[in-house]
């Protein structure tokens, strides 16, 4: 590959900030013009990747490989493949989705649009990165604007909520830290690289396979969130403003579920056979209790939050399944769920902006006055709630399905839970929607144009991977089948 | 001949798009959209059946999904069972929209209600033609959508929107049975379709849970017992989305699945025993209620229940023809019914029967069909409901069920006398509230006269008289071993009998003695009638049981989210505080302390020593002198 594309994807954002940083602070106008025009680019780009994408290979693509700390083998190694291909491309879409939905922000337009493109780029370089280290700092690189996106632009609470992410996020990924030390410290020669190291696994020790797994579990378990670390995410949804929860839904909760794929599971493949029962479970427990805790919300952005927790249950159910169903159904449930979450985040603002409260409890009758937002509105739900024709249920169907050759009884707990999904999102539709319409609201205005551009593209996906799901499927299969053999897990 | 199948449900689906995003543009023209759509797939129905008698079958698409090693094709079925249904869905469809133009006339989302009513129909006929258990769920969802979008169509009657939620999630716990059964088929015999059911004739305790599970599924969607509590609510939609959906078409999507599966579960008895028992119960059960309700639509969706339960009694003794045959049958004339009722609504905008009465004075052909239509429910002959009727009687008699045949006889019974009952307070004697009764237009009754007629010939087909022509064509081959075609006499007349006496009844009690018999009845049987009149309180048992548990269960484990689980992470955020507070305590005072002790040590030291440091030579010359002399001392005194 001569031209360093992926590097050019990582890094465009952080230039288009660093641009801004020179641009005069009263020039909004040119700023926003400049955010737009990098995400946009990245779009571009990331669409231009699929496009090159061969994906009947399951080797890494457009690598790059340059010498970065040659003392201690660190690599600036950037590769991408099957599993990685498609959080690319949600993150470049979503990114730019949500910076169209950013012009709304009132205040400190210039710090804002520079942190959140710094956040664009943590967010690519942890899905490209092939060298530990450089997957550590991308890591840890997005939890700094995150903290201050959340608490300087954020709701009533936004300090609570933004400490809560940053130490939260950062505890676990303290240990996170430990597990790369361990895999420099028993690998021969030492190396971070995440490719030789996939190679080079059983030369570890059961007890010490066992202890670096759960030191990386913990990073990412807090990032899906897995319970019980779940209860950052609705302070942080619930204060965050709109975009950034499109993002922190959207993006930053696929980043755990991407290190289990491309680290825990790959490189400690015995210690990942021995959890699988934990993670089953945990799944089941995430899809259920979440699910329940949701339908007791009467803020429409927590109870979207929570069904957050729910729906990434299914990464976890499917992960546990050790089979190519499972793991593509897992695989592609995140990117399905970043593009309907997303969206719902998206509505929910939409709503906030012009009712100024998310008390579901408030709304009412709201199908006369926006009905283009409802049919919007109950698309995404029918969507987020597994509805057939939709992208949701492909992937809650593999996961399910998979997951029913391993485990019979989580699983049929775990289709149970979709019922309570379906509850919790047609009584929020009812409550929002239909019945009477609440006399205060009567002055409410439709969805406007802008905010239609945001959800259209998302809509047009989920649809898309619905009717005809190899779409998406066709990216990750090779992939997954590859990494399927290595664990020795089954072709199902 | 070009295989066309595929195609019959794509022009619904098209008429959908154009209509949910121009309709408000095209407005009125959205009806004619929608009509055209259906129009063609009917005509593309009656040519797939024309390729079919002509020899071609089903056919595959393209590749849709990837498990595993297997991959899932999407394809067409062809067969007896769905051409016939093709054909019955796009006829009575293409009425039903053409009679909604004058009942939607004046409704402001008269467009809306077009693209759902086109929604409904692709993806009915895509179920229809789905080869698959896959493409049948997914289909199997999308009418169930569909019904929850329309009963909720008027949803800013909360009514209305609690209706279709509680459809959707009624229908949606049965569903997800039919989910783990596909899982186990996909799992454990490598399939999911329905060509190679017939395979899987092996008598494992895992296929038969499998067909209990589809069976689930069928419970939801036909609304049998104990899932039957959502579809009396759905009247709260439009009529003829009542006729359409919850009473000709969705609602038998549950009896087609159980028909299409209908080998997988005649090689496994215990499961098609079930069928049966489960069909019989319901067939009583709604029929008493429907003998007291006063809604005109509830009772019509309580005999719409009972009736389901009937195909499914029929199916379940073995009789596939049977069941089958009254599945189509039942389709024309309870269409029939709940359009009838409809145009009465429509005309004196009440749903009361205890308001109505006198009506068929000012609506002579919408009471004209409604007496045909309830003729044709009621079993008496040559109308299209004697004969579908009588096959499931017969078929549960020769098969030796007792006890369902006393069932099914009873439910005869009691479903004449609750139409005739509905007739004679509706159409006759004297209204009995300020109505103004008139005809429908035309665009509404034309519709009704069409399926009067195949409310009274369409069971011909079935009858000794066209040499049962649909046993025949809907004949299943090797497993359909047990069915006779020949006429039973003596249960035709048995079920005659039933008929005429169910409507003497209702005659005697609602036109001779008017309304002062009943009353006594009641009082008489004042427990058994209230346990009748509320349904059997099943909704307020599965209140109490399900739906106020769940909500409780969900504050707690908000409550528990919150306090236990948050709280221990604000705990432990507090206990670090806390810790670090004290460390920094210890830091100041101990640490710190401890420096600056010393720092005060040596300073008071200092204090003191600092006095010897005069800086006089005589004073350090007299100070080392004196302590010579006190070495000197000292060692003396030892030494000595």
């Amino acid at each position: 590959m001569l031209f360093p594309i992926l590097t050019c994807i990582v890094f465009l954002p952080l230039a288009g900030g660093l641009i801004i940083l020179f641009t005069p602070k009263k020039n909004i106008g040119l700023i926003k013009t400049i955010a737009t025009a990098v995400t946009a680019i990245d779009l571009i780009l990331s669409i231009i990747l699929l496009i090159n994408f061969n994906y009947t290979g399951s080797s890494m693509q457009f690598e790059e490989n340059l010498s970065w700390i040659p003392s201690v083998n660190i690599f600036y190694h950037l590769g991408i493949d099957g599993i990685s291909i498609g959080l690319i491309f949600l993150t470049t879409l979503l990114s730019f989705l949500a910076c169209v939905g950013s012009y709304s922000i009132g205040i400190r337009q210039k710090e804002y649009f520079f942190l959140y493109l710094l956040l664009a780029t943590g967010m690519l370089g942890t899905f490209v990165a092939l060298d530990l280290v450089l997957f550590y700092v991308f890591w840890e690189i997005v939890l700094v604007p995150m903290y201050f996106l959340i608490g300087i632009w954020g709701g009533p609470r936004k300090e609570y909520a933004a400490i809560k992410f940053f130490i939260y996020t950062l505890a676990g990924s303290i240990f996170m830290l430990l597990g790369i030390l361990a895999f420099y410290f028993t690998s021969t020669p030492h190396t971070f690289s995440i490719l030789e190291l996939g190679k080079t696994t059983g030369a570890l020790t059961m007890p010490i396979q066992i202890l670096i797994f759960i030191a990386f579990y913990l990073g990412f378990a807090v990032k899906v969130p897995v319970f019980p670390f779940h209860t950052w995410l609705p302070d942080a949804h619930v204060e965050a403003p709109t975009p950034i929860s499109v993002l922190l839904a959207g993006v930053l909760l696929k980043m755990g579920g991407y290190g289990f794929f491309r680290i825990s599971f790959p490189l400690l493949k015995e210690a990942a056979h021995y959890f699988v029962l934990p993670f089953a479970i945990l799944g089941m427990i995430n899809i259920v209790y979440g699910a329940v805790v949701a339908m007791a919300q009467v803020d429409f952005k927590k109870m979207v939050a929570y069904s957050s927790v729910s729906h990434m249950g299914f990464v976890m159910l499917g992960l546990a399944s050790m089979t190519t169903t499972g793991f593509n159904g897992a695989l592609l449930q995140m990117f399905n769920h970043g593009i309907i979450t997303g969206a719902m985040f998206f509505l929910v603002g939409v709503v906030y902006d012009r009712a100024h409260t998310r008390d579901l409890n408030k709304f009412g009758g709201l199908g006369v006055k926006m009905p283009v937002y409802a049919g919007m509105l109950t698309v995404f739900s029918l969507a987020s709630l597994g509805l057939p024709g939709l992208s949701g249920f492909v992937s809650e169907f593999m996961s399910l399905l998979g997951s029913y050759a391993a485990f019979k009884i989580i699983t049929i707990v775990s289709v149970l839970g979709i019922v309570i999904t379906a509850g919790y999102f047609l009584y929020m539709l009812q409550r929002v929607l239909m019945g009477p319409l609440n006399e205060k609201l009567a002055g409410i205005n439709d969805i406007n144009k802008r905010e239609l551009f945001t959800l259209i593209p998302l809509m047009a996906i989920a649809i898309l991977i619905g009717v005809y799901p190899l779409a998406a499927l066709k990216f990750q299969m090779a992939a997954i089948e590859q990494l399927i053999q290595k664990l020795g897990g089954m072709i199902f | 001949m070009v295989n066309l199948a595929h195609l019959i449900p794509v022009f619904p689906f098209a008429a959908f798009v154009v209509n949910i995003l121009f309709g408000r543009r095209v407005k009125k023209f959205s009806a004619i959209v929608s009509i055209s759509a259906s129009t063609i797939s009917l005509c593309l129905s009656i040519y797939t059946l024309v390729c079919f008698l002509k020899g071609q079958g089903s056919y595959t698409l393209f590749k849709w999904l990837i498990f595993g090693g297997t991959s899932l094709n999407i394809g067409v079925i062809v067969d007896p069972l769905t051409c016939m249904m093709l054909v019955v869905v796009t006829i009575i469809g293409t009425l039903i929209q053409i009679y909604s133009i004058g009942y939607m006339k004046d409704d402001a989302r008269f467009s809306r209600f077009f693209a759902y009513m086109s929604l409904f129909m692709g993806s009915m006929l895509g179920l229809l033609l789905a080869d698959n258990f896959v493409m049948l769920y997914i289909f199997w969802e999308g009418v169930g959508l569909c019904s929850y979008l329309l009963i909720s169509f008027w949803f800013e009657k909360p009514s209305a929107a609690r209706a279709g939620m509680k459809a959707f999630i009624t229908t949606r716990i049965g569903d997800t049975g039919l989910l783990i059964g596909i899982f186990i088929l996909i799992f454990s015999a490598h399939t999911v379709y329905f060509s190679e059911l017939g395979n899987l004739n092996g008598a494992s305790p895992l296929f038969t849970a499998a067909a209990i599970l589809i069976f689930c599924g069928a419970v939801g969607k036909s609304a049998q017992f104990p899932l039957h509590v959502w579809l009396p609510d759905a009247m709260e939609g439009p009529t003829p989305v009542s006729a359409l959906i919850h009473a000709a078409t969705m609602v038998a999507a549950g009896v087609y699945l159980v028909a299409r599966c209908f080998i997988f579960f005649s090689s496994h008895g215990q499961a098609l025993i079930c069928v049966a028992y489960v069909g019989g119960i319901t067939a009583f059960f709604a029929a008493t209620i429907a003998t007291v309700n006063n809604d005109i639509k509830r009772v019509l969706a309580y005999s719409t229940i009972s009736q389901l339960g009937f195909m499914m009694m029929g199916l379940g003794v073995g009789g596939y023809s049977a069941g089958t045959f009254h599945l189509m049958t039942h389709a024309f004339f309870k269409a029939l019914l709940f359009l009838c009722a409809g145009s009465v609504i429509h005309s004196i905008h009440t749903q009361d029967i205890q308001k109505m009465g006198g009506v068929f004075r000012k609506m002579k052909i919408t009471g004209l069909t409604f007496v045909i239509a309830s003729l044709a429910i009621s079993g008496i002959p040559p109308f299209a409901g004697f004969w579908s009727k009588d096959e499931i009687l017969s078929e549960i008699m020769r098969n030796g069920h007792p006890f369902l045949f006393v069932l099914a006889a009873v439910t005869s019974l009691l479903t004449a006398f609750y139409m005739f009952r509905l007739i004679f307070l509706v159409l006759f004697g004297k209204s009995r509230s300020e109505i103004h009764p008139h005809e429908s237009p035309k665009v509404m009754t034309v519709p009704l006269s069409i399926l009067a007629v195949f409310a009274i010939f369409i069971g011909l087909v079935g009858s000794p008289f066209m040499n049962n022509a649909f046993q025949n064509f809907i004949y299943l081959g090797q497993t359909h071993e047990s069915e006779s075609l020949k006429p039973d006499y003596a249960v035709m007349g048995f079920s005659t009998l039933l008929a005429v006496l169910g409507i003497g009844i209702a005659y005697l009690l609602y036109i001779l003695n008017k309304n002062i018999l009943p009353q006594r009845v009641r009082q008489h049987f004042s427990p058994l009638y209230n346990l009748v009149y509320n349904k059997y309180y099943v909704d307020e048992i599965y209140d109490f049981l399900f739906i106020r548990p769940t909500m409780r269960l969900a504050k707690l484990a908000f409550k528990f989210d919150l306090g236990v689980i948050d709280g221990t992470v604000n705990g432990v955020a507090k206990l670090t505080v806390i810790f670090s507070k004290i460390a920094a305590w210890i830091d100041r005072y101990i640490v710190d302390g401890a420096v600056n002790m010393t720092a005060k040590i040596v300073g008071i030291f200092s204090l003191v020593l600092r006095r010897t440091q005069t800086g006089y030579i005589q004073t350090y010359l007299l100070i080392a002198f004196f302590g010579l002399v006190i070495i000197i001392f000292v060692k003396l005194i030892i030494g000595g």
